[in-house]
């Protein structure tokens, strides 16, 4: 195509495809609001919006090279990670550890860049879990030490180790997926985490009615669940054979899997939201909230798809 | 102010001040719309970080940076002669002298001065930084000023972060999303100087409130 990028043709189709359904979904909130002048749009507008946003400066770094694109995910996930270390409570005598637990995104993103999974896989689980202890040590506050510690832990595991497996697609070697390669696996992954959570958003607000976890999430019903699983597994089957190594009928099992893991991340980000007394995890992204807000899915669906694809499929 | 001084400011503002606070730190500004579009204005402010005057000062667009002076005392800002050539020329604070002053001269000349001018002067009540995201009683000069100007805006800004971020006495600047919120102008019984500092401390209370903090002990 037009852009001398890294990518596979599929790839790039999945990407000008993902800007087609943007430009449909903006024409038809378009014509919702000229045919039907009382019905608010606003909230749709926004939110739209935010979408163009996002996949605009998505696109960028993928279309320029495999190092922008890593680059680009792994600003993501010190983004992520600031907006945690923001919310939840810390000690003031913590301040430097804050900057070690920083330090672990640009070295997890470079053992990614390296293709070393086995640091990779390693390097935050074990090294930082058992090195974040050390500096606090030597502060010397034992006060609320297990649950500064506990709590960093968490965020790291969340925003840098789950999230950069959906980075670690992108440098699998390219036997793995010779159709699309390592972005069209990538672009799989987030068509489907993001598309689940708008179905399960739009059909849980249409015909929600008995919820799933009604003590944390009151938005969170049955109905969207299911149809957010049914529509990811479809959707899945549909784009399988074009970005995949996976065949039509486990592309099934694997988009509802990615359904229920999708759910499950964002119920987890909506309990640790609960329990620190906020609605939205921040204002980066109008309509959509913050950053956690809309990553919470990826944290779950990422490994899930990656380990997927590592053990069936390489 | 000279040529190349104000060329500096702008590049220092431009690649240095404006990509941290981008980039490093990540601003959420609430009621934007509620900053003065012109001088002369006063900028009332939680204090808790060297980085709350410039996150001010990057509230306003460039072409305004030329109209921003911000009150910083004397004897800190001028000890270091290369900070001293720094925050008068750069960041063009408005020195004034802490205390022990007599009753004949006016602490607060150049600040009459720049308000004349179509300023908008950058103001922190609290009078230091003190301890980090904790509000330290205000300091009545404030008062002082709003009854010798009572046509210029005063608008009072709450800020949450900084004090994370690069409290006092600390050289490691750490990352954390930063919170503005800008308030109404204060329009507050300018006779009492006591009801003035009482009011401005409701209002900054009730900005805080519309955030929500997480304990930082």
């Amino acid at each position: 195509m037009i852009f001398s990028s890294d990518l596979l043709p599929n790839a790039e189709w999945a990407l000008a495809g993902i800007f087609a359904v943007l430009a449909l979904a903006s024409a038809i909130i378009f014509v919702i609001g000229r045919l039907r002048p009382g019905f608010d749009t606003s909230e749709l507008r926004v939110r739209t919006r935010s979408w163009w946003i996002m996949a605009i400066l998505f696109a960028i770094p993928m279309l320029l090279s495999r190092t922008a694109a890593l680059c680009f995910l792994g600003f993501v996930s010190f983004l992520a990670l600031k907006e945690y270390l923001s919310l939840i409570p810390t000690r003031r005598a913590d301040r430097r550890v804050l900057l070690f637990a920083y330090l672990a995104v640009p070295v997890q993103f470079y053992w990614i860049g390296t293709a070393w999974y086995g640091m990779f896989i390693i390097f935050i689980p074990v090294y930082m879990f058992l090195l974040l202890p050390l500096p606090m040590l030597v502060i010397g506050e034992a006060k609320g030490f297990l649950r500064a510690l506990g709590t960093l832990n968490w965020g790291l595991m969340a925003t840098v180790f789950c999230f950069s497996h959906a980075a670690f697609l992108l440098v699998l070697r390219d036997t793995v997926n010779p159709l699309a390669g390592g972005a069209g696996l990538l672009l799989f992954l987030l068509i489907l985490t993001e598309a689940n959570d708008v179905a399960q958003y739009v059909s849980g607000k249409l015909f929600g009615r008995d919820k799933v976890v009604p003590r944390i999430s009151p938005n969170k019903t049955w109905a969207g669940l299911i149809s957010g699983v049914v529509t990811t597994a479809v959707l899945a089957a549909a784009l399988a054979p074009f970005l995949t190594p996976i065949s039509v009928w486990p592309s099934l099992a694997v988009g509802a899997l990615l359904g229920l893991a999708g759910f499950a991340g964002d119920v987890t980000i909506s309990a640790v939201k609960r329990d620190l007394g906020i609605k939205d995890s921040g204002s980066v992204l109008p309509g959509h909230g913050g950053i956690l807000d809309r990553l919470d899915s990826l944290t779950y669906t990422a490994p899930l798809f990656f380990h997927i694809i590592r053990y069936f499929y390489t | 102010m000279s040529g190349l001084n104000n060329l500096l400011r702008h590049l220092f503002f431009l690649l240095i001040v404006r990509p941290v606070f981008l980039v490093v730190l990540g601003v959420n500004v609430r009621h934007r719309e509620r900053l003065p579009k012109t001088g002369p204005a006063i900028l009332v402010a939680n204090h808790n970080s060297h980085l709350d005057t410039l996150l001010l000062m990057t509230l306003f667009p460039p072409r305004m940076l030329s109209r921003l002076r911000p009150l910083a005392a004397a004897d800190y800002f001028t000890a270091n002669p290369r900070m001293g050539w720094f925050a008068r020329n750069i960041i063009r604070i408005i020195p004034v002298h802490r205390g022990g002053h007599d009753k004949d001269t006016d602490p607060l000349a150049a600040v009459h001065e720049a308000l004349a001018e179509g300023a908008i002067v950058i103001f922190f009540p609290e009078g230091s930084r003190g301890e980090p995201e904790q509000r330290t009683p205000l300091k009545s000069g404030i008062a002082f000023l709003a009854r010798r100007h009572p046509d210029v805006p005063i608008v009072p800004v709450f800020m949450y972060g900084l004090g994370k971020a690069l409290p006092r006495g600390e050289i490691l600047l750490v990352p954390f999303f930063v919170d503005v919120f800008v308030g109404e102008p204060l329009k507050a019984p300018l006779d009492d100087k006591t009801a003035f500092v009482a009011e401005l401390d409701r209002r900054f209370q009730e900005l805080a409130a519309e955030g929500q903090f997480p304990a930082w002990e």
